[in-house]
């Protein structure tokens, strides 16, 4: 048997702990009640934690176009994936509690800044044209990650997983619907699509974060990602450059290039940014959170009375 | 309280674990149950249960290894050879 | 303006309007299953407004999202109460939800005795949904009506409930929002 990687956790693994990183790596599947290791059980909390975090905060630069869409049937379909969005949070809390963080202790440390949530939520949308770049682009870029989670060695999450998935298949198509629809349009719309291609590139190129080695990525060791940062992006670039060139739409970066090793190469993302708008920066992230923190305050004498009741 | 969901996709299929949701009562968990497993008509039925009525068991006991229970326990075909030898009736080409 | 017309825009208007103040709520209700569950309450209240627009439309040789977005605001024949903006308290929101169906039941009760069989085929539709909606509106008002807070809302509502006139400046400031993206390339698909 081919030896395996060792986690270097600060200090000596356990027997059991060797185990059973061996037994995760050989693709083993873990359930709830399995013994674990304490870090692989505080890692996958943060990592789904912010996940679920990432899915309500995502809600937010979402909902307020529900109340400006121009047809009935853009109406509709908005409400129904900010209603998946919804839905997940749910399902990944879920994930969350059962492994031991209560949803009212994650859902405090969002509203806190202690805890997490992806960078492009941390954004304001300024025009229906980021409605359907949303929808088209960014949730691609978070599809490629959460296709890779289908494989995650946690059994819970691998399983809502699936679900994710398949309803974040809808949004990539209403997305695609509403960019199609304003390219076949006026200028003003096509403009529109343009402006927010251009503002939204670049954090969707820091969406999968900053290139770590397989090696020293503790969360890949343990199998709870199983694809690199670098890899994720470049998957994003080959799928969805096509896509927005072949409308005869700009990206704005002039390095962006496909070579002759069928690598894309492109402008060094900026990281800096990356840091400073998830550790609680972003242009929006006061505001979305204190929308979240008025709203639980006002909403908090519904749930002692409705679900603090002994069961 | 948690329910826990299981979804049946199409008729005469099994009952799957879908996932959980936590509601005050039965009238509330059926209501988002239904929303969360089956709003985009992905499930024809529904099974809801309080958690607590739901029992894990993955201890399952077999020391002396009882091989009449599997495939491996009943090695056919050397009887079959000696059958047919003795009746005459040679074995095919291809069993 | 047609028979048929006049009797389903009010309606109409109402469930568009009511809709999109349910949807507020969408990503800040105050629990997650909730969240879910009433913003299909609002998604399908939407899909009954389209309904009943449709067939309106036909009578009045125009569409669905013509009569939702393009009338001038007085032209709306919503009644003030689902014009009001109760988000973020829920007491009131949910005091609303349940008159409001109590309400429509009557109101899409006689349009399921119409004599005009598409009016009273889509009033059987709109009504086998708006049971779950009562159930859900029934299964609140149990919970919380050991609540004052929900007491006092209910009451101070229910004089509203059919109140129909001059709309609210809050009506305004609704079909401002509402209509932006659709006022802003005159003419656009989208």
């Amino acid at each position: 048997m081919e030896t395996l990687t060792i986690v270097r956790l600060g200090g000596q693994m356990s027997a059991r702990e060797q185990d059973f990183l061996e037994f995760v790596q050989a693709g083993g599947q873990v359930e709830t009640s399995d013994w674990m290791p304490d870090e692989y059980r505080a890692k996958l909390i943060k990592f789904i934690e912010m996940h679920g975090n990432s899915e309500l905060m995502g809600v937010l630069p979402e909902r307020e176009w529900i109340l400006r869409a121009p047809t009935l049937q853009r109406k509709l379909a908005l409400t129904a994936k900010v209603q998946d969005e919804v839905g997940h949070s749910q399902l990944i809390y879920r994930v969350v509690e059962d492994l031991g963080k209560p949803r009212d202790q994650c859902l405090e440390d969002l509203i806190s800044g202690k805890s997490k949530f992806h960078n492009v939520f941390h954004y304001p949308t300024k025009t229906w044209g980021d409605v359907g770049v949303i929808a088209w682009l960014v949730d691609a870029a978070a599809i490629i990650s959460q296709k890779a989670l289908l494989k995650c060695s946690y059994a819970p999450y691998a399983r809502i997983m699936k679900k994710i998935c398949w309803e974040e298949s809808f949004h990539i198509l209403h997305g695609r619907d509403v960019v199609l629809t304003m390219m076949n349009g006026t200028d003003e719309q096509r403009e529109l699509v343009q402006e927010a291609v251009n503002r939204w590139w670049g954090p969707l190129m820091q969406f999968h974060g900053n290139p770590i080695p397989a090696e020293d990525d503790p969360m890949y060791q343990w199998r709870i990602k199983s694809q690199g940062n670098g890899e994720a992006r470049q998957q994003f670039l080959d799928g969805y450059v096509p896509q927005i060139w072949e409308l005869g739409l700009t990206v704005p970066d002039p390095k962006l290039r496909k070579n002759d090793d069928g690598v894309w190469e492109f402008s060094e993302p900026d990281w800096d940014e990356l840091k400073h708008v998830v550790t609680g920066h972003g242009p929006k992230t006061e505001e979305r959170l204190g929308l979240r923190r008025t709203t639980r305050d006002e909403t908090a004498w519904v749930r002692r009375a409705v679900l603090a009741e002994a069961a | 309280m948690i329910y826990e969901v299981f979804r049946q996709e199409r008729k005469g299929q099994a009952f799957a674990h879908a996932g959980s949701v936590e509601a005050p009562d039965r009238a509330f968990a059926d209501w988002y149950a239904r929303e969360e497993f089956g709003r985009r008509g992905e499930s024809v039925a529904l099974w809801v249960v309080p958690r607590e009525a739901v029992h894990e068991i993955d201890d399952f006991i077999d020391e002396l290894e009882r091989n009449y229970h599997r495939v491996d326990g009943y090695p056919l075909k050397e009887k079959l050879r000696e059958a047919r030898e003795r009746a005459g009736t040679a074995a095919p080409a291809d069993r | 303006m047609s028979e048929r017309a006049q009797l389903l825009l009010p309606i109409a208007d109402d469930e568009l309007v009511l809709g999109w103040r349910n949807s507020e709520w969408t990503g800040i209700a105050p629990f997650l299953e909730e969240d879910v569950a009433f913003s299909s309450i609002a998604q399908n209240e939407i899909g009954h407004a389209r309904a009943l627009y449709q067939l309106a439309a036909e009578e009045l040789g125009t569409t669905a999202d013509e009569l939702a977005f393009d009338r001038k605001p007085e032209e709306y024949r919503c009644s003030k109460f689902v014009e009001l903006r109760l988000v973020p308290d829920w007491a009131k929101t949910i005091a609303r939800h349940y008159l409001y169906e109590q309400s429509d039941e009557r109101r899409i009760g006689a349009l399921m005795e119409s004599d005009d069989p598409e009016v009273a085929g889509l009033a059987a539709k709109i009504d086998r949904e708006e049971a779950y909606h009562r159930m859900h509106a029934q299964m609140w008002f149990d919970r919380l009506q050991d609540e004052p807070r929900f007491i006092e809302a209910v009451d101070e509502l229910r004089p509203l409930v059919d109140e129909r006139g001059e709309h609210s400046a809050e009506f305004t400031e609704l079909w401002g929002e509402m209509t932006m993206v659709r006022r802003s390339v005159a003419g656009a698909t989208w």
